[in-house]
């Protein structure tokens, strides 16, 4: 008996070639004489849902908390506090996901693609820290933010980097977002969660190539200040530009400022505006006379930006995997020594017709088009409106932290000499007052 | 780009001294005093600061009611129930890539074993390799990278096969050689107690087949050759 289905399954073997995957009922059922059990094949359920409402609600209560430790206690550790806390629950706990940061392609994907389901925390991941934002200031990034608190917790040797190579750098996040949002809204690829440098950390288990990006940005770090909130975060950039018309935002003295320059170097970011030189105001006539010529510049630029991007829309739409395979089997020929991908080798088998990919990939490149029309003209506009920033001179008497890039830390409030208000209540305890500091 | 962004920039900074910008000036002059003439007649320094007020308020419940746009656009594809990620195996081609584009390592990529299909073959495809003469348990006659498959006798011809999933890399060496010389009884599957049910599933991505879809997480998983009801689902 035993030996003849061994010589059936050798048969078999020789005989049946490799393609064949799909389950063939070549073997009956087994009717076992001793009564053998069949095992059940053991299917484990995901994690329940509960945990991420709790995640939601893990954000409410630290956001809330964090806000209330910048505004109102006016606490830096407070805030030091809430950064080790989201490094260990959001960061090494639920390992860096869901993150706001990462929301942000989800949103696009689900407003430009009909098919997609958007589960209900990443809306919620979405929203909840940009409407903070608009009530308090930036809180968000200053230690809740699992991939700025990492960062913000290695600052150790600040430097203070050139206004003019801020601005620059300033403007890779625009950028970065705009193409996060164009391959997101085409269902290509998540360039974020992707190129994410402090994952692999959280997760401990890196790719070598995660590894050194993610170690580098914290080696940069220790000198740069938060290098990735600064100078690519694309959520950043919704957050700075909701930032600057927000409700409230923590400021660096508690009551007036008295100019006595000791909070200048406080920040680490750069993100304390100085008084302006010349106590007098800008000229109305010149400053009408270059809102014209801005005016005039803006649309010139939204529109080359369009234009120079529509050029590269071919460029930009080989990243997606449906283009690349159609390339692929256009310049394929037989006889070419290079191995077919294995992509391609799948599709054939798969028994698709070439007309239908080369249709597909012609209508992801059209989608491409207008996406580059529309990356180009925001390139433009980013360009623009960086150019009127700097144009502009703001006049200004105090020492102020700047709304939009501000990160709200709390780490200049330590240095201001101003003693904080007495409320009534507290007159009771006045033997007890906060003594002026001067640093 | 930085080079760009320099030229971008630099005629700004020198705009005042540049001569072109000048004339570009003395052109804008006369419309601008027509300007000022029409609207700034009389705005008192009170009058400036209320109105810079008045337009952040306004801005403010502008973006605000954006953000609530968006919250409520993105609300209408909302899913109704959780989704999760799913391979289909019927669309699996074995390449191995499950076992190595997983953000986690080792891959939440595992194969499992559909019992009710298996013929509790001696010459298991899914367990030897094909070359193998001797039908043994010995390292040098299996299939699988990393011992992960147990092989066990029943009776008389009868071997069972277990699959350590603590083991299991998830690469499809027996999922290939089941389904190639077998009944197809060991196939991939997402393990969702371990999956971190990514944003964008990196698996899906590089997969040559798009055997990947996202489902409710009530049918999370889908295996060939047998119905829902007839595995057994553990709570996780």
């Amino acid at each position: 008996m035993s030996k003849k289905i061994t010589f059936i399954l050798i048969f078999v073997f020789f005989t049946i070639s490799f393609v064949q995957a799909s389950p063939v009922q070549r073997f009956p059922k087994p009717e076992f004489e001793y009564g053998h059990q069949q095992p059940p094949t053991i299917a484990p359920d995901a994690r329940s849902q509960f945990m991420e409402y709790l995640d939601v609600f893990v954000l409410l209560v630290s956001l809330s908390l964090i806000s209330w430790f910048i505004l109102k206690k006016r606490s830096r550790w407070g805030a030091l506090g809430m950064s080790v806390f989201s490094i260990v629950y959001f960061g090494f706990i639920k390992e860096g996901c869901v993150c706001s940061v990462g929301s942000v392609q989800n949103i696009a994907l689900a407003l430009f693609n009909p098919g997609y389901k958007i589960p209900i925390t990443v809306i919620a991941f979405f929203v909840i820290p940009l409407l903070f934002t608009l009530f308090f200031g930036r809180t968000f990034c200053a230690g809740i933010c699992p991939l700025g608190a990492i960062q913000d917790i290695i600052a150790f040797r600040p430097l203070k980097l050139k206004s003019w190579l801020q601005t620059v750098l300033g403007i890779i996040p625009y950028l970065y977002l705009g193409f996060a949002l164009l391959y997101a809204a085409t269902a290509t690829d998540f360039i974020i969660c992707r190129y994410d440098p402090f994952i692999g950390i959280y997760r401990f288990d890196a790719k070598f190539s995660m590894f050194v990006l993610g170690a580098t940005f914290l080696l940069v770090g220790v000198f740069v200040a938060r290098p990735y909130c600064r100078f690519f975060c694309p959520y950043g950039v919704l957050l700075n530009l909701v930032s600057r018309i927000s409700w409230k935002h923590m400021t660096i003295t508690p009551t007036t400022c008295i100019q006595c320059k000791l909070c200048e170097n406080s920040c680490p970011f750069g993100a304390i505006n100085e008084p302006t030189l010349d106590k007098k105001k800008e000229d109305r006539q010149i400053a009408v006379r270059r809102f014209i010529i801005l005016s005039f510049i803006l649309p010139l630029l939204i529109l080359a930006g369009g234009w120079v991007g529509s050029q590269f829309h071919e460029n930009l739409a080989s990243v997606h995997p449906r283009v690349q395979l159609a390339e692929e089997l256009m310049t394929f020929n037989e006889s070419s020594e290079l191995e077919p991908s294995l992509e391609l080798t799948t599709y054939k088998s798969l028994g698709k017709s070439e007309e239908d990919l080369y249709v597909e990939a012609a209508s992801i490149i059209r989608e491409f088009h207008v996406g580059a029309w529309i990356l180009g003209g925001f390139i433009g506009l980013v360009f623009g409106l960086s150019l009127a920033g700097l144009s502009i001179n703001k006049h200004r008497i105090d020492y102020e932290p700047d709304r939009g890039s501000c990160l709200s830390c709390a780490r200049c409030m330590d240095y201001c000499p101003m003693p904080e208000e007495e409320k009534p209540h507290r007159l009771l305890f006045a033997g007890f007052r906060k003594p002026v500091r001067f640093k | 780009m930085l080079f760009l962004t320099a030229v971008l920039i630099s005629p700004v900074r020198i705009a005042e001294k540049s001569t072109i910008v000048y004339c570009l000036k003395l052109l804008c002059t006369n419309t601008s005093n027509k300007l000022k003439t029409l609207k700034m007649t009389d705005s008192s320094k009170k009058n400036k600061l209320n109105r810079r007020d008045f337009l952040n308020k306004g801005l403010r419940y502008t973006v605000g009611l954006g953000i609530g746009a968006i919250g409520v656009a993105a609300w209408t594809k909302l899913s109704s129930q959780e989704m999760v990620w799913q391979l289909d195996p019927s669309k699996c081609r074995q390449c191995g890539r499950c076992a190595t584009s997983c953000v986690k390592t080792p891959s939440a990529v595992k194969c499992f074993h559909v019992y009710a299909l298996c013929g509790y073959c001696d010459l298991c495809g899914g367990y030897f390799r094909p070359e193998t003469k001797n039908l043994t348990t010995a390292a040098e006659n299996q299939l699988c990278p990393t011992n992960a498959i147990k092989r066990k006798f029943i009776e008389d011809p009868f071997f069972e096969y277990d699959i350590d999933q603590d083991l299991c890399i998830g690469c499809a060496k027996c999922v290939a050689g089941c389904g190639a010389f077998g009944n197809g009884s060991l196939q991939l599957q997402v393990h969702h107690k371990l999956c971190d049910n990514c944003n964008q599933c990196s698996i899906a991505r590089d997969c040559p087949s798009e055997a990947y879809s996202r489902v409710p997480a009530k049918s999370a998983y889908l295996f060939q050759g047998i119905e829902e009801k007839d595995y057994q689902k553990q709570k996780g």
